[in-house]
């Protein structure tokens, strides 16, 4: 019998090494934290299972009417989904024309695509955005090139919600800068005025914005005279997204210590010089969660057009839903849409992410 | 100079405007070409699109018809999807030229609002809807139930003044969205649930798998009178779209279908001459094309088989004639004289 010696390595507890120890580190290291932890196992086991035996297992993928598919299914019935895809992507939009609004998808992701790539950061996008954007208009419109006119009261789905937040984005944007630069103006009356514009637009629902724009304002113009219902709408969007992201780009511009703006105007810069080299590189670099944070909330308010009755991703899904041939899906269609949304939205946060680790120089905490 | 090119600028505004004011809608919708409808966003059998995203219902039909009455061309028509917010603005400023999209015609929308109800082509009313085992016969019995009901609709509150005008007790279950209402009642939450009668049927039609076992009571407590509605100030213009409706009721009443028109025409009833317009003058005398009232039927149907394509018992929404049939037939469906 040998004792053991001081030399001898004694293995650490086994509780607290690998699995066993990360689990008791992690998951149980005290009682609140171990209720927690059965709490949410319990609460997984009991819906993860039946969403997955409703919505994978059980699923009909497709059938050739609702009551069969019903019949069939004890799950989800995707074959819905199926039937009514093109109605939900592309709403009211001629159905034989529809590789228009198809071509225009395509073109709007990839010219989103190509823009967060660094590489073609120079002034050659704008004139690319030019392009894609009247190609754009030329596909939707058409009455060129032997393309059939398409009135935009018959734009819908996902191109119409790609529209209306590009635009609303695109215009807000520039538009948000000059009003957190004149809300922290010295000229009196151009702080004033951008002071009540952001609290002005900023104090009312988006929604009651676009009431207002499609309601209200036909009724003070003569009758007979009518401007575009999507134009209305679009412009109310990019009113109300400028008001809240002035108000993010101003806190860019409140965090700048103010080293920054006398160093610049030690050097003799102009305003506008001083503003666009060395103040604003700076401050939207600061505020890039918050920004993308307006951006993805802008991209999910255009779905409230539904109210003044324009199809947009959202509302061309309601419309499918009425069909008396397919009545009564409407979990699959929301689930469907949901993920079409949600796709969007983590591309634009996890694109996001990766630009601030990219410009993060010297600010990186 | 400059005060010129703004009085120039105001006269262009004004003679933009003027068209729509003069009571010459029925020329501005001549020279356009197509009729303007403002139609619903979606609600099943009156106007929903289909998966090829195409306008079906009856009043897409209704608005087909006044297309088919004034170009001889059902298809002339452009169908703007309007929110019930929205509607009556868009009928007042001229968006649309005539509603037809299931609005009820009350006196205070006539007046206040500015508007003509041209014709009334769908009857609805409040009805009650409740599980056959529970062996009620009439609303009457129906003290002491809970009730499913919408919010903020006059649905609510006729039910209230049902209750209350009977001296009934009752428990709202008041639920917002129309697919949970239909949810809890289907589930046993309430013993009764609440709306327009039409939209009862089509709910135990596609809804539950086993509509036998529902029950929807006789009694209607509201009127619901569904119709196309025009704006004030254009007499020849409601005057169309009063006859289109007419016509398509007239056509069910004479026998007319969109398969036997051709046949009807060679009728010698001076009736059926007369609206199909092969003894002429009604055309001329509503100021549109003699064959107005054939293109309608030819093209579109008449109000039966309209009804039967988009409501009735070979759709999912099964509903039955009921107050919709023709007044022969024990409906108030009655088509004024086309002489």
């Amino acid at each position: 019998m040998t004792a053991p010696t001081a030399t001898t390595e004694l293995k650490p507890p086994a509780l607290s090494q690998g699995w066993l120890g990360w689990a008791r580190e992690n998951l149980f290291a005290g009682p609140l934290n171990t209720l927690l932890t059965i709490l949410t196992v319990w609460l997984l086991l009991a819906t993860v299972p039946a969403f997955i035996d409703w919505a994978l297992l059980k699923a009909v993928w497709s059938a050739p009417t609702a009551s069969v598919c019903r019949e069939a299914a004890g799950g989800a019935c995707w074959a819905f989904v199926y039937e009514k895809h093109r109605l939900i992507l592309f709403g009211l939009y001629p159905f034989e024309e529809h590789w228009r609004p198809m071509l225009v998808v395509v073109i709007f992701l990839a010219m989103i695509g190509l823009s967060c790539l660094r590489r073609f950061w120079t002034p050659w996008l704008a004139l690319y955005w030019i392009v894609a954007l009247t190609a754009v208009g030329i596909l939707m419109w058409g009455g060129v090139l032997g393309l059939t006119y398409v009135e935009n009261e018959r734009w819908g789905g996902l191109p119409l919600t790609l529209i209306l937040s590009v635009f609303g984005i695109a215009f807000a944007f520039p538009l948000s800068i000059l009003l957190a630069l004149g809300r922290r103006s010295n000229m009196p009356a151009i702080k004033a005025l951008c002071v009540i514009y952001i609290e002005l637009i900023r104090g009312v629902p988006l929604i009651s914005l676009l009431f207002m724009a499609s309601v209200m304002l036909p009724l003070f113009l003569p009758t007979g005279v009518n401007f575009d219902k999507l134009l209305r709408a679009q412009i109310a969007i990019i009113l109300f997204a400028a008001a809240y992201l002035a108000e993010v780009v101003r806190g860019g511009l409140q965090a700048l210590p103010k080293g920054q703006y006398e160093a610049a105007d030690a050097l003799g810069l102009s305003y506008w010089q001083k503003t666009g080299l060395i103040i604003l590189p700076q401050a939207l670099k600061l505020v890039i969660p918050p920004l993308v944070n307006t951006f993805i909330g802008i991209f999910k308010d255009t779905s409230l057009v539904v109210i003044i009755g324009l199809f947009d991703l959202l509302n061309s899904l309601k419309a499918s839903l009425v069909d008396p041939a397919w009545p009564g899906f409407s979990a699959e269609g929301y689930i469907a849409v949901s993920l079409i949304y949600f796709a969007l939205c983590y591309f634009m946060s996890k694109y996001s992410q990766a630009l601030e680790a990219r410009l993060a120089t010297g600010h990186k905490r | 100079m400059k005060e010129i090119r703004i009085a120039a600028m105001v006269a262009a505004a004004l003679a933009v405007s003027a068209p729509a004011f003069a009571g010459a809608t029925l020329d501005a919708v001549k020279q356009r070409g197509f009729v303007t409808c403002g139609v619903s966003t979606g609600v099943a059998g009156f106007s929903n699109p289909d998966s090829a995203g195409k306008w079906t219902g009856i009043d897409v039909d209704n608005c087909r018809a006044i297309a088919a009455a004034l170009f001889g061309d059902a298809e002339k028509v452009k169908l703007v999807p309007t929110t019930a917010q929205q509607r009556f603005t868009a009928l007042q400023s001229g968006e649309v030229d005539v509603l037809t999209r299931n609005t009820t015609q009350t006196l205070q929308r006539d007046t206040a609002l500015g508007f003509n109800a041209a014709g009334v082509n769908f009857y609805d009313g409040q009805g009650f809807m409740v599980p056959k085992k529970l062996g009620v016969k009439s609303a009457k019995e129906l003290a002491g139930a809970t009730v499913c009901v919408q919010p903020g609709t006059t649905t609510e509150l006729n039910l209230a003044d049902y209750f209350r005008a009977n001296r009934m007790e009752f428990k709202p279950v008041v639920i917002e969205k129309l697919d949970e209402v239909i949810a809890a009642f289907f589930s046993g939450r309430c013993d009764v649930f609440t709306t327009d009668a039409s939209q009862l049927a089509s709910v135990r039609a596609t809804r539950t798998q086993n509509p036998d076992d529902y029950v929807i009571l006789p009694e209607l407590i509201s009127k619901e009178p569904l119709g196309p509605v025009v704006r004030h100030g254009d007499d020849q213009w409601f005057d169309v779209v009063k006859w289109s409706l007419i016509a398509m009721i007239e056509a069910e009443e004479l026998g007319i279908t969109s398969k036997n028109v051709d046949e009807m025409a060679k009728s010698t009833n001076p009736n059926i001459q007369r609206f199909l317009g092969v003894t002429p003058g009604m055309g001329k005398a509503l100021g549109v094309d003699e064959k107005w009232a054939y293109n309608i039927v030819k093209q579109v149907g008449n109000y039966g088989e309209s009804f039967e394509r988009n409501l009735g018992k070979s759709t999912p929404i099964k509903l039955e004639r009921g107050k919709n049939a023709l007044w022969t037939d024990g409906g108030l469906m009655y088509a004024l004289p086309i002489r």
